[in-house]
């Protein structure tokens, strides 16, 4: 069976469509369907981990064994598992989270109430090391954080999540061994989409320059929307039908060259200035670009417009990956609380900068401290703050204050010293239907690195 | 000489990693590519984004696309999940520096 697949793949296919049908959990629920039923495509990947999302979904999977991935990947499957099957389509995502076997079970249950059988589901392990960070430890690991050098020690009796970042290699592996949906848990965005190019065109470990290829691919899709005209800033009044967006298609071929286009008759547009400003979307040095196959150099792409909404990538350089892997981690950091009120003309903002001097002294005179106070106001500073110039005069503006802190009773004093402004305060104020602001919790990020040697994916393949 | 506001120059897009914020900034042509190295320099970004950046500012060229990315450090008030700010993730950071006003020569065409 792995040897049939396998050749029949890398004979026949001169290049295979990945369609990319979300760039993260919340992103729009139809472009799944959209991208199944509305053109012809090899593989959807989906992309729904971020890196508090983790933390979340241990919490969940800490209450009740069968949760853990996203779940908002479910009714997408009952919607697109019958033209999966039909057009013979393969699913590649890491909405498995941190329960991937359990998100198989569910997709397996779908599955068996649409009466479809002989669906085979791989699912990569290996990538929760939460339970045996100690273990790790032990034989070496130092988990400390990567930005700012310091010890896991710091943080390690408040840790919520820890997840490897696994490629494109485990998952190109249950490929081959037959399965037509692919679940992982932490997973890299890029790897989802580079995997079926290792599977398809038999890329291998050391294919450098191909491998960056499908990087690069896989970073222009990993954002959905955002590549095929969401949030283009250069001539965004002019993308067409936005509605109806079409997310993005990476057609690859074996040697490496990839065109990114979407479905015809679909809203958006692919263009070069869409797919530069995605190239240049959340890079540190972009002739480094670190995944765990290769490291991409972003200074080698090529793009040239071919045609309506399809441009040519191309001309990737890569080099050899480095000896660790990313390792995401979650802690609990205390608490904090977020409270709107809106003030209305005349002197809106002005009345808005007394309640909120009014506010910071009312929990002073009640010995509350916290670590950050921020005060924004939405209407005038809240997107560029210092450099936002004074405005002559607003009709309205939204008072935004927050507080974080250790002390969970100080961010609920805060909540308590809001809405009483309304009344104890500037004159025209509204906009507190929502009530108090209730502390949330502050889940902070602790990125790290982990030699590969000491972590490894297993691949687990099984059928209906 | 004459002044221009960079939005006439480039267009921008910008996100979070971790602390730091990146923005990526795209010639509208090719031509402006050099006035934007020569004059969007890393002294004159941090001097920009004072009182949001308080660390260090990187630069990085991508001839290939005639852009250049900025890694502005500790500009988000903490990063994504800890920053109270609206714009937590500096997804309008973009448009912050597209406010940067730059000299360019009096006989540079712009639309």
């Amino acid at each position: 069976m792995k040897t049939a697949i396998a050749s029949r793949s890398r004979s026949e296919k001169e290049s295979i469509r990945i369609a990319s049908g979300q760039g993260y959990w919340g992103d729009l629920p139809q472009a799944p369907y959209w991208q199944v039923s509305k053109g012809p495509i090899d593989y959807l990947v989906m992309d729904y981990l971020a890196e508090v999302t983790m933390s979340i979904l241990q919490k969940q999977k800490s209450r009740d064994p069968k949760l853990g991935y996203a779940k908002d990947l479910l009714p997408v499957m009952e919607q697109i598992l019958p033209f999966v099957i039909d057009r013979d389509i393969k699913v590649v995502t890491n909405g498995g989270g941190v329960n991937p076997q359990a998100c198989r079970d569910a997709i397996f249950d779908i599955a068996r109430k649409a009466g479809l059988s002989r669906l085979k589901i791989g699912v990569v392990f290996g990538d929760d090391i939460f339970g045996r960070v100690d273990e790790l430890l032990n034989k070496g690991a130092t988990l400390k954080n990567m930005d700012s050098g310091e010890e896991l020690t710091k943080i390690r009796d408040r840790l919520q999540s820890a997840n490897v970042y696994f490629g494109a290699f485990p998952i190109a592996e249950a490929l081959n061994d037959g399965a037509q949906i692919v679940l992982t848990g932490r997973a890299t965005d890029t790897g989802l989409t580079l995997a079926p190019m290792i599977y398809e065109f038999g890329w291998g470990e050391n294919d450098y320059d191909k491998l960056a290829a499908g990087i690069v691919a896989g970073h222009i899709l990993e954002c959905g929307g955002q590549s095929s005209g969401g949030n283009f800033l250069k001539d965004w009044k002019n993308v067409p039908d936005l509605a109806n967006i079409g997310f993005p298609i990476a057609e690859a071929h074996p040697d490496g060259t990839v065109f990114i286009t979407k479905h015809d008759g679909t809203g958006g547009l692919v263009s070069v200035d869409t797919i530069k400003e995605q190239l240049l979307y959340e890079i540190g040095d972009p002739t480094e670009y670190i995944t765990p196959e290769v490291i991409a150099d972003f200074t080698s792409i090529r793009l040239d417009q071919d045609g309506t909404d399809r441009v040519k990538v191309y001309d990737i350089k890569g080099k050899p990956p480095t000896e660790s892997f990313k390792v995401s981690m979650a802690y609990s950091d205390g608490y904090y609380a977020i409270g709107t009120l809106t003030y209305g003309w005349p002197d809106a903002l002005e009345k808005a900068q007394v309640a909120d001097r009014i506010m910071r002294q009312r929990l002073e005179d009640l010995g509350y401290h916290y670590d950050e106070f921020h005060t924004e106001f939405l209407g005038y500073n809240s997107c560029h703050g210092p450099l936002s110039p004074k405005p002559s005069e607003l009709n309205e503006v939204v008072l935004r204050v927050a507080v974080r802190g250790k002390d969970r009773e100080a961010i609920d004093a805060f909540g308590r010293q809001l809405v009483p402004l309304v009344l104890t305060g500037p004159p025209t104020v509204t906009g507190f239907g929502g009530g108090r602001p209730k502390p949330q919790d502050v889940v902070a990020y602790w990125p790290s690195l982990i030699p590969k040697s000491l972590v490894r994916p297993t691949v687990e393949v099984s059928e209906i | 000489m004459k002044k221009v506001q960079l939005l006439k120059l480039a267009h921008a897009r910008s996100g979070d990693k971790g602390d730091a914020s990146n923005v990526g900034l795209i010639s509208r042509k090719p031509e402006y590519y050099p006035i934007l190295k020569e004059k969007v320099t890393t002294t004159a970004v941090k001097a920009h984004f004072a009182g949001i950046c308080a660390g260090e500012v990187q630069r990085f060229e991508l001839p290939n696309l005639y852009a250049l990315n900025f890694l502005l450090h500790e500009a988000l008030a903490g990063g994504g999940t800890v920053s109270l700010r609206n714009d937590a993730q500096g997804k309008t950071m973009s448009t912050a520096l597209l406010r940067m006003v730059i000299e360019v020569p009096d006989d540079t065409a712009i639309e």
